[in-house]
C-alpha cells in the first residue's frame, strides 16, 4: 500500500473516477486527492493483524444455493418498468449509440 | 385519556381502538396534525402522504365495524406509521435522500413494507436520512437536515435521522427504518427511542435501497420494547424475494416479553470503555449496568480484542459493496445523471472503488473480509460464556449540526461501537438508558448472538419496567 497519510496524486484520482464513471469537479478532485489518503492511510492499521491464516468472511448466514421453483411469476409490466426512464422510445429504453453511425450498417 | 391520541405507544392505541375509545380516522389526524405542528422546525419528512393516509384510515374504520376479528388478522391494524426514505413504496416518491432518485416513484413495494401494510399500519410518510444510508447525522442527505427534537441545533443521529426524530415527536406510532453500521441504533440512542439492528437474514431487504448488502438489515423503530416486539412480529420471515432471509420460525417476540431477566450474564467490554468515550455517556451506561444487576443480572467485563480494527474493516467491507450497489444508478432506467450524487456518495463510490481495484483488492478488501472472520469470532468467544453483552451506542451524546461534517474520517470514528456488530451479523437493541446534564439523550445497546432477539427485548423490557428514561417526551 502507498498511501501512508499522502495525498493521492490527481491521476490517481481520476482513475478511480472512470472505473467509478464519475465525472469530478476540479475541486471534487483536489478534495478528494487529499481526502481518501487520509482515510486510505488510516486503513493501514489493518496491516497490524496477521491475518494469512485467516479465512475471509463473505456473508453470514452460511446459507448456500438458495433457489426458487423454475415458474413463471408476475412481474413489472413493460409501462411499469419504463415509467421512471427519461428516455425511451416504443416500448424500449433509449441509450446513447454503442457502435459508431460508419458502422451501423455492418453485423 | 391524558395523552394526546399521537402521543400513545402501539399497545395503547390498540388496546383504544378495539374498545372504540376513538376512530382510526382521529388516530391517523392526530399524527397528521402533529406533523404539521412540529415538522417545519424537525424536518423529518420528505414526503407526507396526507390523501393516502386519510383514506385508509376511513376504510380502516369500516373493515373495524364490519369484522369482528379484525383485530386478530392485522396486528397493527389502525396504527400511523412513517418509513425511511430507502423503502420502495409503489407510487409513492422513494429518494433514498438523494437528489439523484428526486422523482423515482417505484412500482413495486418492499416486503417489510408490504407485510406493516397488510398487518393494518397506515403509512403516513417517508422520512429524510443520509443520502442510500450514508451518514451518522442525517446532515448528507440532498434535501434537508433533519435536527434532534431534544435540541434544535443538534444532529437526530443517522442514517436514519428522521424515522428517529418522528417516532421521538410522536408523528406516527413508529418508524421502519435500516441498519448497516449504526443506522437504527445511533439515532435512536439520540433521540431516545428504542431501535433494532436484527440478526442479518432476520427480516428481508427486498425492496430496500441497498448500501452494503452483506450487512444490511430492516428493523423497527419504536416508543418502547414491548411495541418493538409486536412490530417484529409483524416483518420478520423468509421472503422468497430475499435469498438472504433465514428459514427459521419467527416466535411470538411479545409473548413472553415480560419473562424475568435473573441470572442473565451481561458482558461490558473493557474496549468500549476506554479513551474517548464522554464521561457522562460512560456514566450512563455504567449505571445502567448496576440496574441490571439490581434486576438480578449479572454483569462481568469481557474483551472484544479487535474492536479498533472494526471501523476500518466495517468501512472498507461497506464502501467496497457500495461501489458495486451504486453502479446501477446509471440514469438509463430510473433516476438523474451520476454528477447528481452527494458529495459523501462520491467519496464512498470512490474509496470502495480503490479498495476493490487491480493490484489493490488483497490489500483492502480481501484484508477487511478476513478482520471480518476476527471481529466474528471474538464475539463468538464472549458468547460462550455471556448471554449478552451491554455497550454504548456512541461515545458522545448527539453533536452539533456541522460540527462533524467537514471531517469525514472523525464522522466515520464515531461510528465505533456500532460498526462492530453488522459484520458479525448479530443482533443489537438501542435503548435509552438516561441523559446529560444539558437535556440531550444517551442510548444503550444490547447486542446478542444471532437469532437472540427475543432475550434481547426481556432484557430491554425489564429495564423498561424498572426505569422511565424511555417515557421521557422532548418539548418542541
Amino acid at each position: 500500500m502507498n498511501s501512508k497519510k499522502n495525498k493521492l496524486s490527481k491521476e490517481q484520482v481520476l482513475h478511480i473516477a472512470k472505473l467509478a464513471k464519475l465525472k469530478l469537479t476540479s475541486n471534487e478532485i483536489e478534495k478528494f486527492q487529499k481526502q481518501l489518503g487520509e482515510i486510505l492511510g488510516y486503513m493501514d492499521v489493518l496491516n497490524e493483524l496477521d491475518t494469512e491464516k485467516v479465512k475471509p468472511t463473505a456473508q453470514v448466514t452460511g446459507l448456500t444455493n438458495v433457489l426458487r421453483e423454475d415458474k413463471e411469476e408476475v412481474c413489472l409490466t413493460q409501462e411499469e418498468a419504463l415509467a421512471n426512464t427519461k428516455s425511451k422510445h416504443n416500448g424500449y429504453f433509449k441509450v446513447k449509440a454503442i457502435f459508431p453511425r460508419k458502422y451501423s450498417g455492418q453485423v | 385519556m391524558s395523552k394526546k391520541l399521537n402521543e400513545l405507544t402501539i399497545i395503547e392505541a390498540l388496546d383504544a381502538l378495539k374498545k372504540k375509545e376513538f376512530s382510526c380516522l382521529d388516530l391517523t389526524k392526530a399524527c397528521l396534525d402533529r406533523v404539521e405542528q412540529v415538522d417545519g422546525k424537525i424536518k423529518a419528512f420528505i414526503t407526507v402522504c396526507n390523501i393516502k393516509a386519510l383514506s385508509k384510515a376511513k376504510k380502516t374504520d369500516l373493515l373495524i365495524k364490519k369484522d369482528k376479528s379484525a383485530f386478530l388478522k392485522k396486528p397493527l391494524l389502525g396504527i400511523p406509521y412513517s418509513a425511511k426514505d430507502v423503502f420502495c413504496t409503489k407510487d409513492i416518491k422513494t429518494t433514498a435522500s438523494s437528489r439523484i432518485l428526486e422523482n423515482y416513484i417505484p412500482k413495486y413495494t418492499a416486503t417489510s413494507i408490504k407485510k406493516i401494510d397488510q398487518a393494518g399500519a397506515i403509512l403516513i410518510g417517508k422520512t429524510n436520512c443520509d443520502p442510500f444510508g450514508f451518514g451518522s447525522s442525517t446532515e448528507n442527505s440532498g434535501f434537508q437536515i433533519t435536527h434532534n427534537p431534544w435540541n434544535l441545533n443538534k444532529v437526530p443521529g443517522g442514517s436514519s435521522g428522521g424515522s428517529a426524530a418522528a417516532v421521538a415527536t410522536d408523528m406516527g406510532l413508529f418508524s421502519i427504518a435500516e441498519d448497516t453500521g449504526g443506522s437504527i441504533r445511533q439515532p435512536a440512542g439520540f433521540c431516545s427511542i428504542t431501535g433494532l439492528k436484527v440478526t442479518y437474514g432476520r427480516v428481508s431487504r427486498y425492496g430496500v435501497i441497498a448500501y452494503g448488502s452483506s450487512l444490511d438489515t430492516v428493523g423497527p423503530m419504536t416508543k418502547n420494547a414491548k411495541d418493538l416486539a409486536l412490530v417484529l412480529s409483524v416483518i420478520a420471515g423468509k421472503d422468497k424475494y430475499d435469498a438472504t432471509t433465514l428459514d427459521v420460525k419467527v416466535p411470538n417476540y411479545l409473548k413472553n416479553i415480560k419473562k424475568s431477566i435473573k441470572g442473565l450474564k451481561i458482558g461490558l467490554p473493557e474496549e468500549y470503555f476506554t479513551k474517548g468515550i464522554d464521561s457522562s455517556v460512560l456514566k450512563e451506561v455504567k449505571k445502567a449496568a448496576k440496574d441490571f444487576e439490581k434486576l438480578g443480572a449479572i454483569i462481568k467485563t469481557v474483551s472484544l480484542p479487535h474492536t479498533k480494527y472494526a471501523v476500518p474493516a466495517y468501512y472498507l467491507a461497506a464502501m467496497s459493496e457500495v461501489s458495486a450497489n451504486l453502479a446501477r444508478y446509471d440514469g438509463v432506467r430510473f433516476g438523474n445523471d451520476r454528477s447528481l450524487f452527494e458529495e459523501e456518495v462520491k467519496r464512498r463510490i470512490m474509496l470502495g472503488t480503490y479498495a476493490l481495484s487491480s493490484g489493490y483488492y488483497d490489500a483492502y478488501y480481501k484484508k477487511a473480509m478476513k478482520v471480518r472472520s476476527l471481529l466474528k469470532k471474538d464475539f463468538a468467544k464472549v458468547f460462550n460464556s455471556m448471554d449478552l453483552i451491554l455497550a454504548p451506542v456512541s461515545p458522545t451524546p448527539p453533536f452539533d449540526i456541522g460540527e462533524k461534517s467537514n471531517d469525514p474520517l472523525s464522522m466515520w470514528l464515531a461510528d465505533i461501537y456500532t460498526v462492530t456488530i453488522n459484520p458479525a451479523g448479530l443482533p443489537s437493541l438501542a435503548v435509552p438508558c438516561g441523559f446529560t446534564k444539558d437535556s440531550l439523550p444517551i442510548g444503550m445497546q444490547l447486542v446478542g448472538p444471532q437469532l437472540s432477539e427475543e432475550l434481547l427485548l426481556q432484557a430491554a423490557n425489564a429495564y423498561q419496567e424498572n426505569t422511565d428514561w424511555h417515557k421521557r417526551k422532548p418539548t418542541v
